[in-house]
């Protein structure tokens, strides 16, 4: 099976022409071949991509990628439920189901399990499968070791895996708007302040270390997960998806370097540099992998 | 007689001792887990071993309570077999409910002891009616405990388009965290909460003094609040910290160290529909069990009889701390 | 953010402000006592040492606030111990536990929630959290009191000792 890059949904609040031109250039200029797009975090936030979404999906589908629409994931309000029952039953759409509730609300029919729903071993992959499943991204917090027993379990039953190899790691979410909070405000009285933030807030311990980054409802890491030393290794346990999750700065820098490593035309230090050099000023983390704390970069398996 | 029906009253236990006390103090039922990964509240010294849960629910069930066995972590792939046994020395127990928060174990449940009452615990996260009927639908759940996140009025809504019971927390610790996905913790010490059933670590957990009687707390080798002389603390996790942003300087960026208190609510839960409430605190010590276990009862019995019962007490027990009717009395809460 | 390596330096107790050396706290007189309650309680209660697991092995330092002396623990079956220590010595210890002398003996009676002891705090921990959280939730589990425990090992003497320690309880949490 060869090796792929999808490029997970955005989480912040663009504007919704940035919003745009992101994806066009994404359709004009990437190898990305599959696209998950749509508002996982906040259903006040989905109505302001609502005129550039049909633009951005001819100009995905035309450039021949696979456009799959991801569902909110916390899902408490009616405004919640109602904007994943739009998604979840539109016709002919492939959806990448981020919460049980879309699983509910779905017609039968091949779909896709995305990083926010737990999938953590054999027998929760084998319900997902069951029900329709054909890939399955993984949460970012499972080891090597669980990602390559999932990878086992997942190869009878015809499911592909995907792992997030490179953007912020979503730690949390909530049923509160931690940006809202910040500015004194509420989630339903918020007045979109997240737009402020187009990489989240970042969130800074007494110490004054960089330590969180606030995305609205959505605590995120501050470093920047990047597995491309890893890449080799997760497709020897039988993992061949890898995504990217947009940051607003050093996405195309990113993709372009992880399929350059997937295709041996540069090595992973080189690529790293590359990365290093344009990216949001936040340094990379790959710990979950290495079964450590998340936040920390380790060149290789530390010894025990 | 009021028009309310007596709801379950549903106590937590981490010890034998504690659960003896729970069931003396009132408790219809009591919800305890394993000792190591297989429960959210794998704290050292705390839960029960196969012998120990054997007895307690001896105990329990000679005097009518109900015991309710949270297996409610999630297990990481290749090591499911931990989960599955505890499953299984549960109900050869016979306890009266699982606590179920991974979709592959209550599979498990559903498939290999169909006739075990099968629970869906807060860790499983579903917080809308769709998620819950999934897991109705798929495993025979028989009753949901609901997220902290939901106003009476929600609550009443969830009720009226769900098959099954509701258990909902009254009391205890409280976060707008959504429950059974935050990987916080795995973050800052590489042991996560969900696959390893531990939220802030004690082994990772540090007070660190400073020479004005004021109080650092550390995860891992975070700073997560610093606590000047003279103030309450708060339990030592991540969103009950005091952080910095660009808009605000040393606030609690995510909540409030602070209890949720709903005795006043006590009346409309019933009438919204919910069979059970919930008091939090597993991790807490014998003395917290029967004072609250025992207010509890007490007021739970005067409501059903139609009673205006003397709730002062159970104030008391928040006494020095703060405490909160949370998302369940307004959503401006969130 | 601390440095890593921090975390893992011993920890000594030093307490630079304790008073002139008291001549009228003999410590040696108090160790065998010392030394025959906790192999009692240790007789009674062997379930726990099963509760505390590796932290057995763990020395914590008690700190009560106006008592003259510290008195240092090591709950481990194999190799108990529970000594006076002046407070004047340099003491190593994995977790220290203080307080006033009153709070310390509710707490570990279970007669009050060490949780909120800690929330208001009346008790501070410092050291290996772990270990005091293990010692808390073994206590806890003790039906029995430790003060009635403490009593019953002196025998015929018990009834003349609790009321000791009850008239203790009284004279130091009046002074603290």
């Amino acid at each position: 099976m060869s090796a792929q890059l999808t490029l997970g949904p955005v989480q912040y609040n663009w504007a919704p022409e940035d919003w745009r031109d992101f994806y066009f250039k994404i359709a004009d200029e990437t190898p990305v071949k599959t696209v998950f797009i749509g508002e996982v975090i906040c259903s006040k936030r989905a109505p302001l991509y609502d005129n550039q979404l049909p633009d951005v999906v001819e100009r995905l589908h035309d450039a021949g990628k696979h456009v799959i629409f991801s569902t909110l994931s916390e899902v408490t309000t009616d405004i919640d439920r109602r904007l994943v029952k739009r998604v979840a039953i539109s016709e002919g759409f492939p959806i990448e189901a981020n919460d049980v509730s879309a699983l509910q609300q779905m017609a039968k029919g091949p779909h896709h399990i995305g990083p926010l729903m737990n999938c953590y071993n054999e027998e929760a992959l084998e319900v997902y499968a069951a029900n329709g499943a054909t890939t399955i991204c993984l949460n970012p917090e499972i080891p090597r070791d669980g990602l390559a027993a999932l990878a086992q379990a997942a190869e009878p039953l015809g499911v592909e895996l995907e792992v997030q190899v490179y953007g912020r790691v979503s730690l949390a979410l909530s049923a509160r708007c931690y940006h809202a909070r910040a500015h004194n405000r509420t989630k339903d009285s918020c007045l979109f302040v997240c737009d402020e933030d187009p990489d989240g807030m970042r969130l800074d311990t007494l110490e004054g270390d960089k330590f969180l980054t606030v995305n609205g409802i959505q605590t995120q890491s501050h470093s920047v997960l990047n597995l491309i030393d890893c890449l080799d290794d997760l497709q020897s346990i039988g993992v061949n998806r890898f995504r990217i999750s947009p940051q607003s700065v050093g996405t195309f820098t990113a993709i372009h370097a992880f399929n350059d490593v997937l295709n041996g035309r540069i090595s992973p230090s080189e690529a790293l540099k590359k990365m290093r050099d344009d990216c949001v000023d936040a340094p990379f983390s790959n710990g979950f992998y290495h079964q450590r704390p998340g936040y920390e970069w380790h060149d290789k398996v530390p010894a025990e | 007689m009021s028009d309310l029906i007596k709801p379950e009253l549903v106590c937590p236990a981490g010890t034998p001792a504690s659960l003896r006390t729970a069931v003396d103090a009132g408790a219809n039922s009591v919800y305890c887990g394993f000792k190591g990964p297989t429960n959210a509240r794998n704290f050292p010294g705390l839960n029960f071993s196969k012998k120990e849960l054997s007895e307690s629910v001896k105990y329990a069930h000679d005097k009518d309570a109900m015991v309710l066995a949270a297996i409610n972590s999630f297990p990481t792939a290749g090591r499911t077999d931990i989960w599955k046994q505890a499953v299984d020395d549960a109900v050869e127990i016979g306890v009266d409910a699982v606590i179920i928060a991974d979709i592959g174990m209550a599979k498990y449940v559903a498939e290999q002891h169909p006739n075990q009452r099968l629970h869906l615990s807060v860790q499983a996260g579903a917080s809308s009616p769709e998620a819950i009927n999934f897991y109705v639908e798929r495993f025979n759940v028989k009753r949901v405990v609901l997220p902290r996140i939901l106003t009476v009025p929600e609550i009443k809504r969830v009720h009226d388009a769900i098959d099954c019971e509701i258990e909902a927390f009254v009391f205890g610790n409280i976060g707008m965290m959504a429950e059974g996905r935050c990987s916080l913790t795995n973050y800052v010490t590489g042991i996560s909460t969900n696959m390893d059933g531990v939220c802030s670590p004690a082994s990772h957990v540090d007070y660190e003094p400073d020479d004005d009687d004021g109080l650092t707390t550390r995860l891992g080798d975070f700073a997560i609040d610093c606590i000047s002389c003279g103030e309450t603390a708060g339990y030592p996790t991540i969103c009950k910290g005091r952080y910095d942003t660009a808009h605000k300087k040393n606030y609690y960026a995510f909540e409030e160290p602070i209890s949720l208190n709903l005795t006043r609510l006590l009346p409309d839960l019933m009438r919204a529909g919910v069979t059970a409430l919930k008091i939090e605190g597993r991790q807490r010590s014998r003395a917290y069990i029967r004072s609250v276990v025992s207010a509890f009862r007490d007021a739970v019995d005067a409501y059903a009889a139609g009673d205006e019962p003397d709730i002062t007490e159970l104030i008391a027990l928040t006494e020095g701390h703060k405490e909160t009717q949370g998302a369940f009395k307004s959503k401006s809460w969130r | 953010m601390r440095d890593k390596h921090k975390r893992d330096q011993p920890r000594i107790f030093k307490d630079s402000q304790a008073g002139p050396v008291s001549k009228a706290m003999p410590l040696f007189a108090m160790q065998p006592i010392l030394r025959r309650i906790v192999r009692h309680v240790a007789t009674l209660h062997p379930e726990l040492f099963e509760r505390l697991e590796d932290s057995c092995r763990k020395h914590f330092l008690i700190d009560a606030k106006g008592m003259p002396f510290l008195l240092l623990l090591r709950p481990d079956p194999d190799n108990l111990m529970l000594v006076a220590k002046s407070r004047h010595e340099e003491i190593p210890y994995d977790v220290l536990v203080s307080g006033k002398f009153k709070t310390l003996l509710r707490m570990i009676d279970s007669k009050t929630d060490s949780d909120a002891l800690f929330f208001n705090r009346d008790i501070m921990v410092t050291g290996d959290t772990e270990a005091i959280v293990a010692l808390r939730n073994a206590l806890d589990d003790m039906d029995a009191t430790l003060a009635d425990d403490v009593a019953t090992a002196f025998g015929p003497l018990r009834g003349p000792v609790r009321a000791s320690i009850d008239a203790a309880t009284k004279i130091v949490g009046s002074r603290t």
